[in-house]
């Protein structure tokens, strides 16, 4: 027996087929860890994570977004450093990707 | 071009909703995750889930409104123009309620759908969601305190915001959970109402890259960095997982790279014994 084709309901089952995988993901990861004992190895590893993830995803993004992308990360990490503000930090360093933008293309 | 550049927009956006939050006092969540068994709720008494616990939760996430409102009308704008209805739209925001994935979901929408193709979608939500998982490890322990009907109904309203709002919030001392249902509940509906705003404005968004939008995200997280740093020795997991991270990248096409470099970086924090 074969499923009768998703036809006019297709786009409503592909909604669902989403909500399912995403609420998955939500609860996997606190169901996994219920099951894996907090051990010393695994509590650094937790709190390895947080900067981890950060790193993980920016790095390769920088990489793909080229080198005035990279430019204005560290115009904003300056900022970051000298006056601690975040939206200091967003502030120059949008001001700087525009700049280089306008003038490189 | 435009839908490639709305979702790498929209990215940005959300992940960048995700580190606004650490701000200044990131640090401290840094050290209270440090390997002391002690300052671990594991032990503690559950704190009850209190009405004032939630307002909390509204307050904490709403300086994230912005963002996120920008966000979700970015969505209901490449929905609009993808085709789909206004049912279709606000379903999708209401029940997967995952920015990231529902732009991908844009880019590979179509008109006809077959079971494979609505398979193939399911993977993709789930591959770019998997870093809910990791998220949700981080705070299991202070979850696993609570009946698991009350997870299963909070967890449907987990977000990147969330999770750092929780993270932070816990490791300020906080342990009511309600914090995460104020916050939750009122960033969904903010969510979903924005998306019918943007579904109605239409094609809004033109040209994001030359404004630098694209960069908010970024910029945001090379930010963190600052006050995130304790010393070279701390930051030798993160150096493994950009590393691991670049390399996926060009091997992998999608967004496994975040999912494989934070393991890394996890892997390699676990197997430091003199980690900070």
């Amino acid at each position: 027996m074969t499923l009768p084709d998703p036809g006019t309901w297709g786009a409503i089952l592909a909604i669902g087929a989403m909500t399912l995988a995403t609420y998955l993901c939500r609860v996997a990861g606190v169901a996994l860890m219920s099951v894996i004992p907090l051990t010393p190895h695994v509590r650094r590893g937790l709190a390895a994570l947080p900067g981890s993830i950060v790193v993980a995803t920016v790095l390769p993004l920088i990489e793909r977004l080229g080198w005035t992308a990279a430019l204005a990360l560290l115009v904003a990490i300056g900022t970051m450093i000298l006056r601690r503000s975040e939206l200091l930090a967003l502030l120059t360093g949008m001001a700087a990707i525009s700049a280089l933008r306008a003038l490189c293309f | 071009m435009l839908p490639r550049t709305v979702a790498f927009c929209a990215q940005f956006m959300q992940l960048r909703l995700w580190c606004a939050l650490t701000r200044a006092r990131a640090f401290r969540f840094w050290n209270a995750m440090s390997p002391d068994p002690n300052t671990l709720p594991t032990t503690e008494k559950r704190a009850p889930v209190t009405g004032a616990g939630m307002l909390l939760g509204v307050r904490k996430v709403s300086v994230l409104m912005p963002g996120v409102i920008v966000f979700a009308v970015a969505f209901g704008a490449a929905a609009s123009a993808k085709g789909l209805s206004f049912l279709e739209t606000m379903l999708m925001s209401a029940f997967v309620y995952g920015g990231v994935s529902q732009l991908v979901a844009m880019e590979i929408w179509r008109p006809e759908w077959s079971w494979g193709a609505i398979a193939g979608l399911a993977v993709v939500t789930a591959t770019v969601n998997a870093r809910m998982v990791l998220q949700g490890a981080a705070l299991q322990p202070w979850f696993a305190q609570y009946p698991k009907t009350l997870n299963a109904f909070h967890l449907f309203f987990f977000t990147d915001a969330n999770w750092l709002i929780g993270t932070r919030y816990q490791a300020e001392g906080g342990r009511d959970l309600g914090v995460l249902v104020g916050a939750g509940i009122a960033l969904w509906a903010v969510w979903v109402i924005a998306t019918g705003g943007g579904y109605m404005l239409g094609a809004l968004v033109s040209d994001p890259r030359r404004y630098g939008i694209d960069l908010v995200m970024p910029i945001f997280f090379a930010a963190m960095i600052v006050p995130l740093w304790r010393g070279r020795r701390g930051a030798v997991p993160w150096v493994v997982a950009g590393l691991v991270a670049l390399v996926t990248a060009k091997l992998v096409d999608g967004y496994a790279f975040i999912i494989v470099g934070s393991l890394a970086g996890a892997v390699t924090g676990a197997f430091r014994d003199d980690a900070a």
